[in-house]
């Protein structure tokens, strides 16, 4: 595979040593010549110098033949214009951009540009693992295909609690797929019954997350909408 | 026609200026507090007084495009320092806030012709003084 790398900071650098050591061609392209040097002596001619929104340099760089462009310079405007190129012109069939403010996000969504990997909002998904305010954690998201799957704890008096599998009709577009009890995890059968208490994985369609809280944890579904 | 500028620079706030003189409604974004003077020098009456509108913000948080007027907004003007800027701040307040025209200052040729290609109304001053440059030079040799 090909990757180009727009933004050789920290991220760009770990990103294209970790691919090069996995046997794929990379290009890194970095705008800042004090940034270039420090990196030039590591990446030799797998590191480029140069704006990498400027049409010429990712076409230096061989965007024509690039499997994946990943925009990853500390600028969300860079990154959104460097993967709409990417994606729209240069017809790149994988993109993956960088937001730094979580609040851009619907920018990118807007303009299409997806996946866009926040680490901001990875942290904040990794506290609410740790601390599930609402009793509910989104493990996963994948967007272009319309499904995401989420955990719950069942509370004591969650509707489920106490239900065979089969007895309890959750909402179209939704099934559990996984239930982890005394630190295991199983799949669960029909006849398995649900217990207060477990932690029960979920695929969902998007926007169902309210309504599923509600079978298996009533008070969190309160809390999450407010007095 | 009620118009907003992003980006107050030199050319922002000309342009901003003649709009507001030839009777249209003004609105003026920019990050700087400062770019305020440059809408004032000049006039008699500061900006304000002329009846144009002015808010500190950076383009790409909504909710300044907001507070600026994007929601009533006949014209976008997107004239910031960055090109990549005022390209992606044009898309949105095209796709998101659905504005009628949309104008975009884009000094990187190239991208100033893609983009106009994909539908968007770029200016490129870069072109421009090109040209420009290019017809002064044949003059000479004739």
């Amino acid at each position: 595979m090909y990757a180009i790398i727009v933004g050789a900071g920290k991220v760009g650098r770990n990103l294209g040593r970790e691919l090069i050591a996995k046997g794929h061609e990379v290009t890194l392209i970095e705008v800042s010549r004090e940034c270039y040097l420090a990196s030039e002596e590591e990446f030799e001619h797998a590191i480029q110098y140069g704006d990498g929104t400027e049409l010429w340099v990712l076409e230096r760089a061989g965007i024509q033949r690039a499997d994946l462009v990943i925009a990853v310079t500390g600028d969300d405007e860079d990154n959104m214009l460097v993967c709409q190129v990417a994606k729209e012109k240069y017809l790149c069939d994988r993109i993956i951009a960088r937001v730094n403010n979580p609040r851009n996000y619907d920018h990118f969504r807007l303009l299409d540009i997806l996946p866009a990997v926040s680490a901001t909002d990875l942290i904040l998904r990794l506290i609410e693992h740790e601390v599930p305010r609402y009793g509910l954690v989104h493990l996963l998201a994948l967007e272009e295909e319309r499904l995401e799957i989420i955990e719950l704890e069942v509370s004591d008096d969650a509707p489920v609690a106490g239900m065979p599998i089969t007895e309890i009709s959750l909402p179209d577009g939704s099934l559990v797929i996984s239930i982890l009890r005394d630190n295991s995890g199983f799949v669960p059968k029909p006849d398995t019954v649900i217990q207060a208490g477990d932690e029960v994985l979920l695929v969902l369609d998007p926007g169902l997350e309210e309504a599923i809280t509600a079978y298996f944890a009533p008070d969190a579904a309160r809390t999450a909408a407010g007095p | 026609m009620f118009v907003l500028i992003v980006g107050a620079g030199r050319v922002g706030s000309a342009v901003a200026k003649s709009a507001l003189a030839a009777g249209h409604e003004v609105s003026v974004l920019d990050e700087d507090p400062l770019s305020h003077e440059r809408l004032d020098a000049g006039q008699g009456h500061s900006w304000e007084d002329s009846g144009g509108h002015f808010t500190v913000g950076t383009a790409l948080e909504t909710d300044a495009l907001v507070a600026a007027g994007i929601e009533r907004a006949d014209v976008f003007i997107a004239s910031t320092d960055g090109d990549n800027t005022n390209l992606i701040i044009a898309q949105i307040a095209q796709r998101r806030f659905n504005v009628e025209k949309v104008i975009v200052r884009v000094m990187d040729p190239a991208r100033a012709s893609w983009y106009r290609q994909q539908g968007l109304h770029t200016i490129s001053p870069a072109e421009q003084a090109i040209a420009m440059l290019e017809q002064a030079l044949e003059v000479e040799h004739v």
